[in-house]
Protein backbone atom coordinates (compact mmCIF):
# COMPACT_ATOMS: atom_id res chain seq x y z
CA UNK A 1 0.00 0.00 0.00
CA UNK A 2 1.15 4.08 -0.80
CA UNK A 3 0.46 6.12 1.52
CA UNK A 4 0.79 9.67 0.59
CA UNK A 5 0.90 12.19 3.87
CA UNK A 6 0.02 15.61 4.16
CA UNK A 7 2.38 17.41 6.46
CA UNK A 8 1.28 21.24 8.07
CA UNK A 9 2.78 24.14 9.41
CA UNK A 10 1.15 26.25 11.48
CA UNK A 11 2.89 29.51 12.41
CA UNK A 12 6.14 28.68 11.04
CA UNK A 13 6.78 25.85 12.61
CA UNK A 14 5.89 22.19 11.24
CA UNK A 15 2.89 20.94 13.71
CA UNK A 16 4.57 18.15 16.04
CA UNK A 17 1.40 15.67 15.19
CA UNK A 18 2.46 15.48 11.67
CA UNK A 19 4.70 12.62 13.42
CA UNK A 20 1.55 10.68 13.42
CA UNK A 21 1.15 10.69 10.32
CA UNK A 22 4.42 7.84 10.36
CA UNK A 23 2.87 6.36 12.83
CA UNK A 24 -0.32 5.50 10.79
CA UNK A 25 1.88 4.42 7.87
CA UNK A 26 3.84 2.31 9.83
CA UNK A 27 0.54 0.52 11.96
CA UNK A 28 -0.61 0.02 8.06
CA UNK A 29 2.14 -1.34 6.59
CA UNK A 30 2.18 1.90 4.01
CA UNK A 31 5.03 2.48 1.95
CA UNK A 32 5.54 6.38 2.85
CA UNK A 33 5.69 9.87 1.15
CA UNK A 34 5.10 13.49 2.20
CA UNK A 35 3.40 16.72 0.70
CA UNK A 36 4.09 19.55 2.89
CA UNK A 37 3.63 23.15 2.40
CA UNK A 38 5.95 24.30 5.08
CA UNK A 39 9.13 26.26 6.55
CA UNK A 40 12.34 25.16 4.58
CA UNK A 41 14.20 24.95 7.60
CA UNK A 42 11.62 22.11 9.61
CA UNK A 43 11.29 19.18 7.33
CA UNK A 44 10.41 15.73 9.45
CA UNK A 45 13.63 13.15 8.71
CA UNK A 46 12.11 10.00 6.75
CA UNK A 47 13.32 8.01 4.27
CA UNK A 48 10.89 8.76 1.29
CA UNK A 49 9.83 11.41 -1.06
CA UNK A 50 9.13 14.81 0.04
CA UNK A 51 7.35 16.89 -1.80
CA UNK A 52 7.62 20.23 -0.86
CA UNK A 53 6.62 24.13 -1.65
CA UNK A 54 7.44 27.06 0.56
CA UNK A 55 4.79 28.33 2.80
CA UNK A 56 6.34 32.28 2.58
CA UNK A 57 5.26 31.64 -1.50
CA UNK A 58 2.08 29.72 -1.04
CA UNK A 59 1.26 30.87 2.67
CA UNK A 60 0.70 28.85 5.43
CA UNK A 61 -2.98 28.20 4.56
CA UNK A 62 -4.74 29.24 1.14
CA UNK A 63 -7.44 26.09 0.27
CA UNK A 64 -7.53 26.82 -3.26
CA UNK A 65 -3.90 26.99 -3.80
CA UNK A 66 -3.11 24.25 -1.39
CA UNK A 67 -5.38 21.69 -3.43
CA UNK A 68 -3.83 22.63 -6.69
CA UNK A 69 0.14 21.62 -5.06
CA UNK A 70 -1.26 18.48 -3.08
CA UNK A 71 -2.98 17.37 -6.34
CA UNK A 72 0.59 17.14 -8.48
CA UNK A 73 1.65 14.99 -5.58
CA UNK A 74 -1.13 12.51 -5.60
CA UNK A 75 -0.62 12.92 -9.35
CA UNK A 76 2.44 11.85 -9.09
CA UNK A 77 2.45 9.12 -6.38
CA UNK A 78 -1.39 7.81 -7.59
CA UNK A 79 -1.38 6.21 -3.43
CA UNK A 80 -4.18 3.93 -2.26
CA UNK A 81 -4.67 6.80 0.90
CA UNK A 82 -4.30 10.37 1.00
CA UNK A 83 -3.61 11.12 5.13
CA UNK A 84 -4.09 14.38 6.48
CA UNK A 85 -4.51 15.25 10.20
CA UNK A 86 -8.17 16.43 11.65
CA UNK A 87 -6.97 19.87 12.40
CA UNK A 88 -8.41 22.90 11.22
CA UNK A 89 -5.77 22.07 7.81
CA UNK A 90 -7.14 18.75 6.93
CA UNK A 91 -10.73 19.14 7.89
CA UNK A 92 -10.93 22.20 5.44
CA UNK A 93 -8.57 20.44 2.66
CA UNK A 94 -9.18 16.83 3.24
CA UNK A 95 -12.90 17.49 1.51
CA UNK A 96 -11.58 19.25 -1.15
CA UNK A 97 -9.30 16.48 -2.36
CA UNK A 98 -11.61 13.96 -2.08
CA UNK A 99 -13.91 15.54 -4.19
CA UNK A 100 -10.81 16.56 -6.73
CA UNK A 101 -9.90 12.75 -7.21
CA UNK A 102 -13.78 11.55 -6.68
CA UNK A 103 -12.78 9.20 -4.08
CA UNK A 104 -14.38 8.76 -0.59
CA UNK A 105 -13.24 10.55 2.44
CA UNK A 106 -13.00 9.29 5.70
CA UNK A 107 -12.56 11.86 8.84
CA UNK A 108 -11.45 11.17 12.86
CA UNK A 109 -9.92 7.76 11.84
CA UNK A 110 -9.18 6.08 15.64
CA UNK A 111 -7.80 2.81 13.93
CA UNK A 112 -7.76 0.33 11.06
CA UNK A 113 -10.45 -2.58 11.71
CA UNK A 114 -12.49 -5.33 9.87
CA UNK A 115 -11.28 -3.54 5.99
CA UNK A 116 -12.08 -0.29 7.12
CA UNK A 117 -11.48 2.58 9.83
CA UNK A 118 -12.84 2.91 13.37
CA UNK A 119 -14.86 6.63 13.45
CA UNK A 120 -15.80 7.97 17.03
CA UNK A 121 -19.69 9.36 16.83
CA UNK A 122 -22.01 10.99 18.92
CA UNK A 123 -19.79 12.68 20.72
CA UNK A 124 -17.61 9.87 21.62
CA UNK A 125 -20.05 7.40 22.97
CA UNK A 126 -20.20 5.56 19.89
CA UNK A 127 -17.88 3.92 16.95
CA UNK A 128 -18.56 2.68 13.92
CA UNK A 129 -16.58 1.55 10.81
CA UNK A 130 -16.53 3.28 7.75
CA UNK A 131 -15.33 1.48 4.65
CA UNK A 132 -14.33 3.27 1.42
CA UNK A 133 -16.18 2.04 -1.73
CA UNK A 134 -13.71 3.95 -3.79
CA UNK A 135 -10.09 2.49 -4.90
CA UNK A 136 -8.46 5.17 -2.76
CA UNK A 137 -9.28 7.28 -0.01
CA UNK A 138 -8.47 10.47 1.89
CA UNK A 139 -8.37 10.03 5.65
CA UNK A 140 -8.14 12.56 8.47
CA UNK A 141 -6.74 11.02 11.55
CA UNK A 142 -8.06 11.65 14.84
CA UNK A 143 -5.01 13.20 17.46
CA UNK A 144 -3.33 11.27 19.14
CA UNK A 145 -4.88 8.03 17.75
CA UNK A 146 -1.72 6.82 15.94
CA UNK A 147 1.96 6.94 18.26
CA UNK A 148 4.60 8.50 16.63
CA UNK A 149 7.06 6.02 15.64
CA UNK A 150 11.11 7.33 15.34
CA UNK A 151 11.78 8.01 11.77
CA UNK A 152 14.99 8.70 10.68
CA UNK A 153 16.66 9.26 7.62
CA UNK A 154 16.47 12.21 4.53
CA UNK A 155 14.16 12.98 2.29
CA UNK A 156 14.28 13.01 -1.40
CA UNK A 157 12.93 16.85 -2.42
CA UNK A 158 10.87 17.31 -5.14
CA UNK A 159 9.56 20.82 -5.51
CA UNK A 160 6.18 21.79 -6.37
CA UNK A 161 5.35 24.67 -8.05
CA UNK A 162 1.25 25.97 -8.86
CA UNK A 163 -0.62 29.02 -9.89
CA UNK A 164 -1.84 31.09 -6.79
CA UNK A 165 -4.80 32.71 -7.83
CA UNK A 166 -7.73 32.12 -5.23
CA UNK A 167 -10.73 33.30 -4.42
CA UNK A 168 -10.01 33.93 -0.79
CA UNK A 169 -8.45 36.90 0.48
CA UNK A 170 -6.03 35.84 3.51
CA UNK A 171 -5.61 38.90 6.01
CA UNK A 172 -3.03 37.10 8.71
CA UNK A 173 -4.01 35.64 12.07
CA UNK A 174 -4.06 36.85 15.13
CA UNK A 175 -2.33 35.02 18.28
CA UNK A 176 -5.02 33.43 21.45
CA UNK A 177 -6.09 36.26 23.86
CA UNK A 178 -3.57 36.33 26.81
CA UNK A 179 -5.18 36.20 30.49
CA UNK A 180 -5.04 33.55 32.31
CA UNK A 181 -2.30 30.97 32.46
CA UNK A 182 -3.03 27.76 33.33
CA UNK A 183 0.12 25.99 32.37
CA UNK A 184 1.61 26.70 35.53
CA UNK A 185 -1.39 26.06 38.06
CA UNK A 186 -0.87 22.22 40.17
CA UNK A 187 -4.45 21.94 40.07
CA UNK A 188 -7.20 22.88 37.92
CA UNK A 189 -10.71 23.09 38.27
CA UNK A 190 -13.02 23.05 35.38
CA UNK A 191 -16.39 23.88 34.31
CA UNK A 192 -18.69 21.98 31.35
CA UNK A 193 -22.20 22.51 30.25
CA UNK A 194 -22.91 20.37 32.92
CA UNK A 195 -22.47 23.05 35.41
CA UNK A 196 -25.79 24.16 33.70
CA UNK A 197 -25.72 28.14 34.41
CA UNK A 198 -23.19 31.21 35.46
CA UNK A 199 -24.16 30.42 39.11
CA UNK A 200 -23.42 27.56 39.10
CA UNK A 201 -19.55 28.28 37.80
CA UNK A 202 -18.93 29.72 41.61
CA UNK A 203 -19.39 26.20 42.77
CA UNK A 204 -16.19 25.13 40.57
CA UNK A 205 -14.25 28.50 41.53
CA UNK A 206 -14.92 27.43 45.49
CA UNK A 207 -13.92 23.84 44.90
CA UNK A 208 -10.36 25.05 42.69
CA UNK A 209 -10.20 27.47 45.91
CA UNK A 210 -9.65 24.94 48.12
CA UNK A 211 -7.40 23.18 46.35
CA UNK A 212 -5.24 26.30 45.47
CA UNK A 213 -5.53 26.19 41.81
CA UNK A 214 -6.92 28.01 38.70
CA UNK A 215 -10.07 27.77 37.12
CA UNK A 216 -10.77 26.07 33.38
CA UNK A 217 -13.67 24.97 31.50
CA UNK A 218 -14.61 23.32 28.61
CA UNK A 219 -15.72 25.51 24.97
CA UNK A 220 -19.45 25.74 25.52
CA UNK A 221 -19.02 27.73 29.04
CA UNK A 222 -16.56 30.69 27.24
CA UNK A 223 -18.81 30.52 24.57
CA UNK A 224 -21.87 31.40 27.23
CA UNK A 225 -19.57 34.22 28.01
CA UNK A 226 -19.69 32.45 31.67
CA UNK A 227 -15.40 32.54 32.10
CA UNK A 228 -13.07 34.40 29.85
CA UNK A 229 -11.75 32.85 26.90
CA UNK A 230 -8.24 32.20 27.88
CA UNK A 231 -9.73 29.58 30.51
CA UNK A 232 -10.43 27.73 28.27
CA UNK A 233 -8.81 23.76 27.63
CA UNK A 234 -8.66 21.73 24.58
CA UNK A 235 -7.68 21.77 20.82
CA UNK A 236 -8.81 25.42 20.18
CA UNK A 237 -7.83 26.97 23.89
CA UNK A 238 -4.95 26.32 26.04
CA UNK A 239 -3.29 22.85 26.91
CA UNK A 240 -2.42 21.83 30.68
CA UNK A 241 -0.31 19.16 32.54
CA UNK A 242 -1.64 20.11 36.58
CA UNK A 243 -0.88 17.05 38.82
CA UNK A 244 -4.66 17.20 39.60
CA UNK A 245 -7.69 18.04 36.41
CA UNK A 246 -11.47 18.17 38.17
CA UNK A 247 -13.37 17.89 34.97
CA UNK A 248 -16.89 18.96 36.61
CA UNK A 249 -20.06 18.27 34.12
CA UNK A 250 -17.80 18.07 30.90
CA UNK A 251 -18.55 14.98 29.29
CA UNK A 252 -14.55 14.46 27.61
CA UNK A 253 -15.19 15.16 23.81
CA UNK A 254 -12.02 14.47 21.93
CA UNK A 255 -11.28 18.47 21.66
CA UNK A 256 -11.20 18.71 25.15
CA UNK A 257 -9.38 15.57 26.01
CA UNK A 258 -6.58 16.85 23.52
CA UNK A 259 -6.07 19.88 26.34
CA UNK A 260 -6.00 18.07 30.00
CA UNK A 261 -5.36 14.26 29.12
CA UNK A 262 -1.94 14.73 29.99
CA UNK A 263 -2.69 15.54 33.75
CA UNK A 264 -1.08 14.12 36.65
CA UNK A 265 -4.25 12.66 38.35
CA UNK A 266 -8.05 13.03 36.76
CA UNK A 267 -11.30 13.60 38.73
CA UNK A 268 -14.64 13.76 37.04
CA UNK A 269 -18.14 14.75 38.37
CA UNK A 270 -20.78 13.93 35.62
CA UNK A 271 -24.42 12.34 36.25
CA UNK A 272 -23.73 10.52 32.96
CA UNK A 273 -21.97 7.35 33.99
CA UNK A 274 -21.41 6.69 29.95
CA UNK A 275 -19.64 10.00 29.30
CA UNK A 276 -16.46 9.64 27.46
CA UNK A 277 -14.66 11.36 30.27
CA UNK A 278 -14.53 8.05 31.89
CA UNK A 279 -11.46 6.55 29.48
CA UNK A 280 -8.69 9.10 30.58
CA UNK A 281 -10.71 9.88 34.69
CA UNK A 282 -8.57 8.03 37.66
CA UNK A 283 -11.99 8.78 39.37
CA UNK A 284 -15.09 9.13 38.38
CA UNK A 285 -17.44 10.34 40.33
CA UNK A 286 -21.51 9.69 38.98
CA UNK A 287 -23.10 12.60 40.57
CA UNK A 288 -24.95 15.98 40.50
CA UNK A 289 -22.21 18.75 40.41
CA UNK A 290 -24.74 20.83 42.50
CA UNK A 291 -24.61 19.06 45.44
CA UNK A 292 -21.58 17.44 45.23
CA UNK A 293 -19.40 20.06 44.44
CA UNK A 294 -19.98 22.06 47.71
CA UNK A 295 -20.04 18.69 49.93
CA UNK A 296 -16.68 18.03 48.80
CA UNK A 297 -15.63 21.96 49.19
CA UNK A 298 -16.47 21.74 52.88
CA UNK A 299 -14.54 18.36 53.66
CA UNK A 300 -11.31 19.79 52.06
CA UNK A 301 -11.86 23.18 53.88
CA UNK A 302 -12.59 21.53 57.09
CA UNK A 303 -8.90 18.99 56.44
CA UNK A 304 -6.78 22.10 55.73
CA UNK B 1 -29.36 38.71 -1.78
CA UNK B 2 -29.95 34.84 -1.42
CA UNK B 3 -29.21 32.64 1.34
CA UNK B 4 -28.92 29.59 2.55
CA UNK B 5 -29.40 27.65 5.75
CA UNK B 6 -28.44 24.10 5.80
CA UNK B 7 -29.35 21.99 9.08
CA UNK B 8 -29.14 18.58 10.19
CA UNK B 9 -31.81 17.37 13.03
CA UNK B 10 -30.03 15.32 15.34
CA UNK B 11 -30.41 13.44 18.83
CA UNK B 12 -29.63 15.07 22.43
CA UNK B 13 -26.47 13.49 22.85
CA UNK B 14 -27.10 13.25 26.64
CA UNK B 15 -29.41 10.09 25.46
CA UNK B 16 -28.74 6.19 26.00
CA UNK B 17 -27.42 4.99 22.10
CA UNK B 18 -28.04 1.99 20.96
CA UNK B 19 -27.21 -0.11 17.82
CA UNK B 20 -30.21 -0.23 15.51
CA UNK B 21 -30.87 -3.99 13.94
CA UNK B 22 -28.56 -3.62 11.07
CA UNK B 23 -25.79 -2.26 13.20
CA UNK B 24 -24.84 0.76 10.72
CA UNK B 25 -26.65 3.63 12.82
CA UNK B 26 -28.44 3.95 16.00
CA UNK B 27 -32.00 3.12 17.12
CA UNK B 28 -34.21 6.08 17.41
CA UNK B 29 -36.43 4.93 19.28
CA UNK B 30 -35.06 6.67 22.50
CA UNK B 31 -33.78 9.48 21.49
CA UNK B 32 -34.66 13.09 21.62
CA UNK B 33 -33.77 14.82 18.44
CA UNK B 34 -32.83 18.87 18.04
CA UNK B 35 -31.13 20.80 15.93
CA UNK B 36 -27.18 20.44 15.27
CA UNK B 37 -25.94 23.15 17.41
CA UNK B 38 -23.51 24.51 14.93
CA UNK B 39 -26.33 24.64 12.32
CA UNK B 40 -27.87 27.15 15.30
CA UNK B 41 -24.69 29.29 15.03
CA UNK B 42 -25.71 28.82 10.94
CA UNK B 43 -29.56 30.26 11.40
CA UNK B 44 -28.44 33.06 13.92
CA UNK B 45 -26.00 34.29 11.45
CA UNK B 46 -27.63 34.25 8.12
CA UNK B 47 -30.65 35.83 10.40
CA UNK B 48 -28.58 38.75 12.05
CA UNK B 49 -26.97 39.32 7.94
CA UNK B 50 -30.84 39.67 6.95
CA UNK B 51 -31.22 42.35 9.92
CA UNK B 52 -28.31 44.32 8.59
CA UNK B 53 -28.87 44.90 5.31
CA UNK B 54 -32.88 45.64 5.97
CA UNK B 55 -34.25 42.14 5.55
CA UNK B 56 -33.69 42.34 1.95
CA UNK B 57 -32.18 39.25 1.67
CA UNK B 58 -34.71 36.35 1.70
CA UNK B 59 -33.65 33.31 3.63
CA UNK B 60 -33.87 29.66 3.18
CA UNK B 61 -33.35 26.86 5.15
CA UNK B 62 -33.00 23.22 4.13
CA UNK B 63 -32.70 19.78 6.33
CA UNK B 64 -32.91 16.22 4.52
CA UNK B 65 -34.59 13.73 6.56
CA UNK B 66 -37.52 11.80 7.53
CA UNK B 67 -40.72 13.54 8.11
CA UNK B 68 -39.57 14.41 12.04
CA UNK B 69 -37.07 16.89 11.02
CA UNK B 70 -40.03 19.77 9.60
CA UNK B 71 -39.74 20.30 13.20
CA UNK B 72 -36.10 21.71 13.04
CA UNK B 73 -37.03 23.33 10.27
CA UNK B 74 -39.71 25.31 11.68
CA UNK B 75 -37.89 26.49 14.41
CA UNK B 76 -35.10 27.75 11.81
CA UNK B 77 -38.01 29.57 10.94
CA UNK B 78 -39.33 30.97 14.19
CA UNK B 79 -35.65 32.06 14.10
CA UNK B 80 -35.96 34.13 11.30
CA UNK B 81 -36.07 31.81 8.41
CA UNK B 82 -37.94 33.34 5.46
CA UNK B 83 -39.02 29.76 3.71
CA UNK B 84 -38.12 26.34 4.12
CA UNK B 85 -36.87 23.12 1.85
CA UNK B 86 -37.94 19.79 3.16
CA UNK B 87 -35.92 16.92 0.88
CA UNK B 88 -37.61 14.61 2.48
CA UNK B 89 -35.74 11.13 3.15
CA UNK B 90 -36.23 8.54 5.32
CA UNK B 91 -32.63 7.00 4.28
CA UNK B 92 -30.62 10.06 4.79
CA UNK B 93 -29.05 8.50 8.25
CA UNK B 94 -27.82 5.69 5.72
CA UNK B 95 -26.62 8.04 2.70
CA UNK B 96 -22.74 9.27 3.17
CA UNK B 97 -21.38 12.97 3.00
CA UNK B 98 -21.02 12.94 -0.40
CA UNK B 99 -24.55 11.98 -1.25
CA UNK B 100 -25.67 14.44 1.23
CA UNK B 101 -23.92 17.09 -0.06
CA UNK B 102 -24.81 15.76 -3.60
CA UNK B 103 -28.36 16.52 -2.54
CA UNK B 104 -28.03 19.69 -1.27
CA UNK B 105 -25.72 21.48 -3.96
CA UNK B 106 -28.78 19.58 -6.49
CA UNK B 107 -31.15 21.85 -4.97
CA UNK B 108 -28.73 25.00 -4.93
CA UNK B 109 -27.70 24.50 -8.18
CA UNK B 110 -30.89 26.29 -9.70
CA UNK B 111 -31.27 29.12 -6.68
CA UNK B 112 -28.48 30.97 -7.03
CA UNK B 113 -27.77 31.24 -3.72
CA UNK B 114 -25.12 34.00 -2.53
CA UNK B 115 -24.26 32.90 0.45
CA UNK B 116 -24.26 29.32 1.76
CA UNK B 117 -24.13 28.32 5.69
CA UNK B 118 -23.90 25.06 7.06
CA UNK B 119 -22.19 24.02 10.23
CA UNK B 120 -19.10 22.96 10.49
CA UNK B 121 -20.03 19.52 11.68
CA UNK B 122 -22.78 17.37 13.41
CA UNK B 123 -22.73 16.05 16.58
CA UNK B 124 -23.99 12.38 15.79
CA UNK B 125 -21.69 11.80 12.47
CA UNK B 126 -19.35 15.09 12.89
CA UNK B 127 -17.60 14.31 9.39
CA UNK B 128 -17.46 18.07 8.81
CA UNK B 129 -17.37 17.24 5.17
CA UNK B 130 -21.25 17.93 3.69
CA UNK B 131 -20.36 21.94 4.13
CA UNK B 132 -17.01 21.67 2.33
CA UNK B 133 -18.19 18.99 -0.16
CA UNK B 134 -21.48 21.06 -1.09
CA UNK B 135 -19.12 24.15 -2.20
CA UNK B 136 -16.65 22.06 -3.90
CA UNK B 137 -19.67 20.71 -5.95
CA UNK B 138 -21.33 23.83 -6.75
CA UNK B 139 -17.21 25.41 -7.29
CA UNK B 140 -17.29 28.04 -4.88
CA UNK B 141 -15.19 29.40 -2.19
CA UNK B 142 -15.60 28.41 1.24
CA UNK B 143 -13.97 29.23 4.49
CA UNK B 144 -14.43 26.50 7.24
CA UNK B 145 -15.18 26.44 11.02
CA UNK B 146 -16.14 30.45 11.10
CA UNK B 147 -16.21 31.98 14.37
CA UNK B 148 -16.29 35.46 13.04
CA UNK B 149 -18.30 36.98 10.32
CA UNK B 150 -18.56 40.47 8.97
CA UNK B 151 -19.72 42.29 5.75
CA UNK B 152 -18.67 45.57 3.72
CA UNK B 153 -19.01 46.81 -0.11
CA UNK B 154 -20.18 43.85 -0.94
CA UNK B 155 -17.13 41.48 0.59
CA UNK B 156 -17.35 39.07 3.38
CA UNK B 157 -14.98 39.02 6.26
CA UNK B 158 -14.43 35.49 8.03
CA UNK B 159 -12.11 34.77 10.41
CA UNK B 160 -11.20 30.79 10.67
CA UNK B 161 -10.70 29.23 13.94
CA UNK B 162 -7.37 27.41 13.97
CA UNK B 163 -5.19 25.63 16.41
CA UNK B 164 -4.83 26.57 20.72
CA UNK B 165 -6.70 29.93 20.28
CA UNK B 166 -5.44 31.68 17.18
CA UNK B 167 -7.67 33.09 14.02
CA UNK B 168 -7.06 33.29 10.71
CA UNK B 169 -8.37 36.40 8.97
CA UNK B 170 -9.83 36.13 5.13
CA UNK B 171 -11.87 38.03 2.64
CA UNK B 172 -13.97 36.81 0.47
CA UNK B 173 -16.76 37.15 -2.32
CA UNK B 174 -20.32 35.76 -2.99
CA UNK B 175 -21.09 33.33 -3.88
CA UNK B 176 -19.68 31.44 -1.22
CA UNK B 177 -19.81 28.72 1.42
CA UNK B 178 -19.03 29.42 5.18
CA UNK B 179 -19.23 26.52 7.66
CA UNK B 180 -19.80 27.80 11.16
CA UNK B 181 -18.48 27.02 14.61
CA UNK B 182 -19.72 27.28 18.26
CA UNK B 183 -18.86 30.93 18.87
CA UNK B 184 -19.70 32.96 16.73
CA UNK B 185 -22.74 34.06 18.10
CA UNK B 186 -25.39 33.44 20.80
CA UNK B 187 -28.36 31.54 18.93
CA UNK B 188 -31.43 33.48 19.46
CA UNK B 189 -34.93 31.89 21.28
CA UNK B 190 -37.61 31.64 18.79
CA UNK B 191 -40.36 34.14 20.62
CA UNK B 192 -43.67 33.26 20.96
CA UNK B 193 -45.26 35.77 18.54
CA UNK B 194 -42.36 34.80 15.97
CA UNK B 195 -43.15 30.91 16.73
CA UNK B 196 -46.69 32.02 15.88
CA UNK B 197 -45.72 34.14 12.34
CA UNK B 198 -43.52 30.95 11.42
CA UNK B 199 -46.51 28.86 11.09
CA UNK B 200 -47.67 30.71 7.75
CA UNK B 201 -43.81 30.35 6.73
CA UNK B 202 -43.88 27.95 3.33
CA UNK B 203 -42.37 24.64 3.22
CA UNK B 204 -41.76 23.19 -0.17
CA UNK B 205 -40.76 19.38 -0.01
CA UNK B 206 -38.45 17.70 -2.70
CA UNK B 207 -37.42 14.14 -3.16
CA UNK B 208 -33.78 13.02 -3.07
CA UNK B 209 -34.08 11.81 -6.92
CA UNK B 210 -35.99 15.30 -7.73
CA UNK B 211 -32.60 17.13 -6.62
CA UNK B 212 -29.95 14.46 -7.58
CA UNK B 213 -29.29 11.71 -5.10
CA UNK B 214 -25.50 10.79 -5.89
CA UNK B 215 -23.84 7.28 -5.30
CA UNK B 216 -22.84 6.33 -2.58
CA UNK B 217 -18.53 6.54 -1.49
CA UNK B 218 -18.39 5.05 1.39
CA UNK B 219 -20.51 2.55 3.59
CA UNK B 220 -20.80 1.93 7.49
CA UNK B 221 -20.84 -1.22 9.30
CA UNK B 222 -20.40 -2.00 12.96
CA UNK B 223 -22.16 0.67 14.62
CA UNK B 224 -21.23 0.17 18.51
CA UNK B 225 -20.60 1.62 22.06
CA UNK B 226 -17.14 3.00 22.29
CA UNK B 227 -15.07 0.09 24.36
CA UNK B 228 -14.49 1.99 27.70
CA UNK B 229 -11.34 2.13 29.40
CA UNK B 230 -11.92 1.06 32.83
CA UNK B 231 -8.97 1.46 34.65
CA UNK B 232 -10.04 4.34 36.79
CA UNK B 233 -11.51 3.98 40.46
CA UNK B 234 -15.78 4.26 39.74
CA UNK B 235 -17.61 5.93 42.67
CA UNK B 236 -21.38 6.54 43.24
CA UNK B 237 -23.64 6.65 45.62
CA UNK B 238 -24.56 9.34 48.86
CA UNK B 239 -23.26 12.41 48.21
CA UNK B 240 -21.41 13.07 51.64
CA UNK B 241 -20.43 9.87 51.70
CA UNK B 242 -18.69 10.84 48.28
CA UNK B 243 -17.17 13.85 49.06
CA UNK B 244 -16.16 12.19 52.45
CA UNK B 245 -14.07 9.48 50.14
CA UNK B 246 -12.70 11.68 47.37
CA UNK B 247 -11.52 14.16 50.11
CA UNK B 248 -9.61 11.00 51.61
CA UNK B 249 -8.45 10.49 48.22
CA UNK B 250 -7.18 13.74 47.34
CA UNK B 251 -5.74 14.37 51.21
CA UNK B 252 -3.79 11.24 49.98
CA UNK B 253 -2.06 12.99 47.38
CA UNK B 254 -1.74 16.09 49.82
CA UNK B 255 2.08 17.00 48.82
CA UNK B 256 1.20 16.78 45.42
CA UNK B 257 -1.48 19.29 44.56
CA UNK B 258 -0.80 22.45 47.01
CA UNK B 259 -3.64 23.58 48.73
CA UNK B 260 -4.78 26.43 50.28
CA UNK B 261 -3.59 29.53 48.27
CA UNK B 262 -6.07 31.99 46.25
CA UNK B 263 -7.03 31.32 42.94
C1 LIG C 1 -12.76 22.19 15.91
C2 LIG C 1 -13.28 22.09 17.28
C3 LIG C 1 -12.53 22.59 18.32
C4 LIG C 1 -13.00 22.47 19.62
N1 LIG C 1 -12.22 22.93 20.64
C5 LIG C 1 -12.62 22.72 21.90
C6 LIG C 1 -11.78 23.09 23.01
O1 LIG C 1 -10.70 23.65 22.84
N2 LIG C 1 -12.23 22.83 24.25
C7 LIG C 1 -13.42 22.21 24.49
O2 LIG C 1 -13.75 21.99 25.67
N3 LIG C 1 -14.23 21.88 23.48
C8 LIG C 1 -13.86 22.12 22.20
N4 LIG C 1 -14.69 21.77 21.18
C9 LIG C 1 -16.08 21.38 21.49
C10 LIG C 1 -16.23 19.93 21.84
O3 LIG C 1 -16.44 19.16 20.67
C11 LIG C 1 -17.44 19.72 22.76
O4 LIG C 1 -18.60 20.25 22.14
C12 LIG C 1 -17.28 20.37 24.13
O5 LIG C 1 -16.01 20.03 24.69
C13 LIG C 1 -18.37 19.91 25.04
O6 LIG C 1 -18.28 20.56 26.29
P1 LIG C 1 -18.89 19.94 27.61
O7 LIG C 1 -18.29 18.61 27.86
O8 LIG C 1 -18.77 20.97 28.66
O9 LIG C 1 -20.45 19.83 27.24
P2 LIG C 1 -21.33 18.55 26.91
O10 LIG C 1 -20.69 17.68 25.90
O11 LIG C 1 -22.69 19.06 26.66
O12 LIG C 1 -21.31 17.72 28.28
C14 LIG C 1 -21.95 18.14 29.44
C15 LIG C 1 -21.75 17.03 30.46
O13 LIG C 1 -22.27 17.45 31.71
C16 LIG C 1 -22.95 16.36 32.32
N5 LIG C 1 -23.91 16.92 33.27
C17 LIG C 1 -25.09 17.53 33.00
N6 LIG C 1 -25.67 17.96 34.13
C18 LIG C 1 -24.83 17.62 35.15
C19 LIG C 1 -24.89 17.82 36.57
N7 LIG C 1 -25.89 18.46 37.16
N8 LIG C 1 -23.86 17.34 37.30
C20 LIG C 1 -22.83 16.69 36.71
N9 LIG C 1 -22.73 16.49 35.38
C21 LIG C 1 -23.72 16.97 34.61
C22 LIG C 1 -23.57 15.61 31.16
O14 LIG C 1 -23.80 14.26 31.52
C23 LIG C 1 -22.49 15.74 30.10
O15 LIG C 1 -21.57 14.66 30.14
C24 LIG C 1 -14.25 21.88 19.87
C25 LIG C 1 -15.00 21.38 18.81
C26 LIG C 1 -14.52 21.48 17.53
C27 LIG C 1 -15.33 20.90 16.40
N1 LIG D 1 -29.20 15.81 6.62
C1 LIG D 1 -28.75 17.07 6.51
N2 LIG D 1 -29.60 18.07 6.15
C2 LIG D 1 -29.16 19.34 6.04
N3 LIG D 1 -27.89 19.72 6.31
C3 LIG D 1 -27.02 18.77 6.68
C4 LIG D 1 -27.39 17.40 6.80
N4 LIG D 1 -26.30 16.69 7.18
C5 LIG D 1 -25.28 17.59 7.31
N5 LIG D 1 -25.70 18.84 7.01
C6 LIG D 1 -24.94 20.10 7.08
O1 LIG D 1 -23.56 19.80 6.99
C7 LIG D 1 -22.87 20.18 8.19
C8 LIG D 1 -21.72 19.23 8.45
O2 LIG D 1 -22.21 17.93 8.70
P1 LIG D 1 -21.25 16.64 8.77
O3 LIG D 1 -20.47 16.60 7.50
O4 LIG D 1 -22.19 15.49 8.94
O5 LIG D 1 -20.38 16.83 9.97
C9 LIG D 1 -23.96 20.23 9.24
O6 LIG D 1 -23.59 21.09 10.31
C10 LIG D 1 -25.14 20.75 8.44
O7 LIG D 1 -25.09 22.16 8.29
Amino acid sequence: MKALLVGECRDGRLAGEVAELFGFAAVSGAEASLVLVGNPDGVPAFGGRLYFADAREYGEYNPDVHKRLVMQAVERECPDVVVFLQSSYGWDLAPRLAAAMNVAQVSGVTGIDDGGYAVDSCNGKMRRTVKPLTSSAVLTLQPGAFPAPAEQGVPELIRLDADRSSGIEFLGSSQPETGADLSRASAIVSAGRGVGSEKHVDLVRGLAEALGGEVGASRPVIDAGWLERSRQVGSSGQTVSPALYVACGISGSIQHLAGMKGAGYILAVNTDRDAPIGDVADVFVVADLVQFLPALTARLRVGQ
Amino acid sequence: MNILVCVKQVPDMAGRFSPNAAGTWYDEAALVFRMNERDENAVEEAVRFKEQLGGTPEVTVLSIGPGRVVETIRKALAMGCDRGVHIDDPLASERDPWQIASMIAGHARGCRYDIIFTGMQSDDRGSAQVGVLTAEMLCVSCVTGVVGFGWQDGAATADRELEGGRRGMTRLKPPMLLTCQQGLNSPRYPTLPNIMKSRKKEISVLLPDEVGLGEPLSSVTGFRHHERQTAGLFLEGDVDDLAGRVATLLDAKRGIFRRGGAV
